[in-house]
């Protein structure tokens, strides 16, 4: 039977439209890509990577921008990437029909949206108000708070999606809840697991907001975390807010460095998600 | 719920047990509930040790509930009940106090779709083994080859014992999946419809394996291919509406059965 001439039109209007959307989507990515690097380029060298950010009038890396970023965000995953497949762990599997568990997930929805820079402001009254200055721990935790609810949703649903009849293989073996677990629910869903923690420091990677009122920044070298700690974000909300020419172009390299991280850990995770995807 | 019932009993003439000798899992007077809808009534019958019962009806009739109620694999979900005794070597496996563990690992279960857990092949057998014995790593090895020879897998999987179990096809799969469960050496071997997702040759192997199974285990099968319960089965138990109709001989069964709906079902006018 042939298709009615309507419904064939309708047909390529959608795909055009689904098509150029598309387009859409890929111009504004190379186009900041582009921009970051041609603004940048007047700093992307090797010093980039060797040099303290400088004062102004001079030229220099981000290195010590680099490293804070670094360390905040690794134990950002330290602290808030265990807690976080564990609740989900918990939400999943331990407390399937309990009521406590349903509102934990509503209460861990809301905190994903939450605005991160509320996150920022509620550590600053936690742990900088307290102790008196800004800290590099003080960066971490909040990038931890953040962290934690992409992994405990991401964890949560990776170990909704193995049937219940593995969960049931297993216990019928007579194996402990723990067990099957450990070593069949968390081998099975391992790789989504792994590529919740990835999205969740593709996206702490760029906060800015949090670190504002936490780490704040440093002109310096240090490695000091119970001291103020330099970082990307806050490096190019300084240094592109400034009125200095040569910290502008830095402020467009870290951007590219940024922007560049963020994507190659999303086309990891891409990867990654493709070759363990589940049966 | 009677604590204690005796290890061999005579069983009264309404729910004979069709084959003598020693009676493995004694049904009494067995309900099971899922929430309000009640999915077995009032069940009773005497499966003897060392024959395959298998277990026929139509969808929806309780056959595979009758199963999941021998390991209390019911237990996962919340608002499934069971009531009356499940009676294995003298105790009622039913009752709280019966540790699950130790029930399960004397009844091993079988699923319809193969369920090989995502590690090596060597590795699922062991998985279960090691919870419950201190092996050294021979006498694993020892066991994890004994069990995979007895599960007629042996020859095809072992130069590839570290490599993925999901890289076996459908019917290895199930193969393994019965190898790590007899590997523990229960008694009792349920199969829920263990071949029905499974091509022609391997449904005739696995049948092949329950056939000398048969020898050591108590196997319990539900299934909806009644030429398999035919081939494989002593006796055979006909469930309609969560009622056991009738449990008799296969043979009788399948060529005199003594209820009309087990005549109309096994001819195919219903189901």
């Amino acid at each position: 039977m042939a298709i009615p001439a309507r419904r064939r039109t309708a047909d390529v209007i959608a795909f055009m439209f689904a098509t150029l959307a598309t387009l859409l989507g890929l111009v504004f990515l190379f186009w900041i890509l582009w921009m970051t690097l041609r603004e940048g380029a007047a700093s992307l060298s090797p010093r980039l990577f060797t040099e303290m950010t400088p004062p102004p009038g001079e030229s220099g890396g981000i290195l010590n921008a680099l490293y804070g970023s670094f360390v905040m965000i690794a134990l950002g995953v330290v602290i808030g990437a265990p807690i976080g497949v564990a609740a989900g762990t918990y939400l999943a599997e331990h407390g399937r029909h309990s009521r406590v568990a349903a509102v934990s997930s509503f209460i861990n929805d809301i905190l994903l949206s939450a605005p991160s820079i509320v996150i920022g402001l509620f550590v600053y009254e936690l742990v900088v108000k307290p102790f008196g200055h800004f800290s590099g721990f003080a960066g971490a935790l909040s990038l931890a708070i953040i962290l934690l609810p992409i992994v405990v949703r991401t964890t949560e649903e990776s170990l909704r999606l193995i049937p219940d009849t593995m969960r049931e293989a297993g216990f019928a073996l007579g194996l402990p809840r723990w067990r099957v677990t450990r070593h069949i629910l968390y081998k099975a869903a391992m790789s989504a697991i792994v590529t919740g923690v990835l999205l969740g420091v593709a996206r702490i990677a760029g906060e800015t907001a949090p670190l504002l009122f936490t780490a704040l920044n440093n002109q310096f070298w240090s490695a000091d975390l119970n001291a103020p700690l330099a970082n990307l974000p806050v490096v190019i909300f300084q240094y592109a807010m400034s009125p200095y020419d040569e910290w502008h172009t830095l402020a467009w390299a870290a951007a590219f460095v940024l922007t560049a991280f963020v994507l190659i850990l999303n086309i990891l995770v891409r990867l990654l998600a493709r070759k363990g995807r589940y049966r | 719920m009677n604590d204690v019932a005796p290890h061999i009993r005579i069983v009264p003439a309404d729910i004979a047990a069709p084959v003598s000798g020693e009676i493995s899992v004694d049904i009494r007077d067995l309900d099971f509930y899922y929430g309000k809808s009640h999915a077995l009534k009032d069940v009773s019958m005497a499966i003897p040790a060392n024959s395959v019962t298998a277990i026929i009806g139509p969808s929806g009739c309780g056959k595979s509930t009758l199963l999941r109620t021998i390991n209390r694999i019911y237990e996962l979900y919340p608002d499934q009940y069971a009531a009356g005794s499940i009676a294995i070597k003298g105790r009622n496996v039913l009752d709280r106090r019966y540790p699950l563990s130790d029930l399960r690992r004397l009844v091993g279960m079988v699923f319809q779709k193969p369920t090989p857990f995502p590690s090596s092949i060597r590795a699922n057998v062991a998985f279960a083994l090691s919870y419950y014995e201190r092996l050294s790593k021979s006498e694993l090895n020892d066991r994890i080859e004994a069990a995979l020879r007895q599960a007629a897998l042996w020859d095809e999987v072992k130069d590839k014992l570290n490599q993925s179990a999901l890289g076996l096809s459908g019917g290895q799969q199930q193969r393994l999946c019965i190898a790590r469960t007899i590997a523990v050496r229960p008694e009792i071997l349920l199969l829920d419809e263990a071949t029905s997702a499974l091509d022609p040759i391997s449904t005739a192997k696995i049948e092949e394996l329950i056939h000398e199974l048969r020898e050591q285990f108590t196997i319990i099968t539900v299934t909806h291919n009644m030429q398999q319960a035919a081939r494989i089965s002593q006796q055979t138990a006909f469930f309609h509406l969560g009622e056991l109709i009738e449990l008799g001989k296969t043979s009788d069964i399948f060529t005199n059965p003594r209820e009309q709906r087990t005549k109309d079902y096994i001819t195919g006018r219903f189901g």
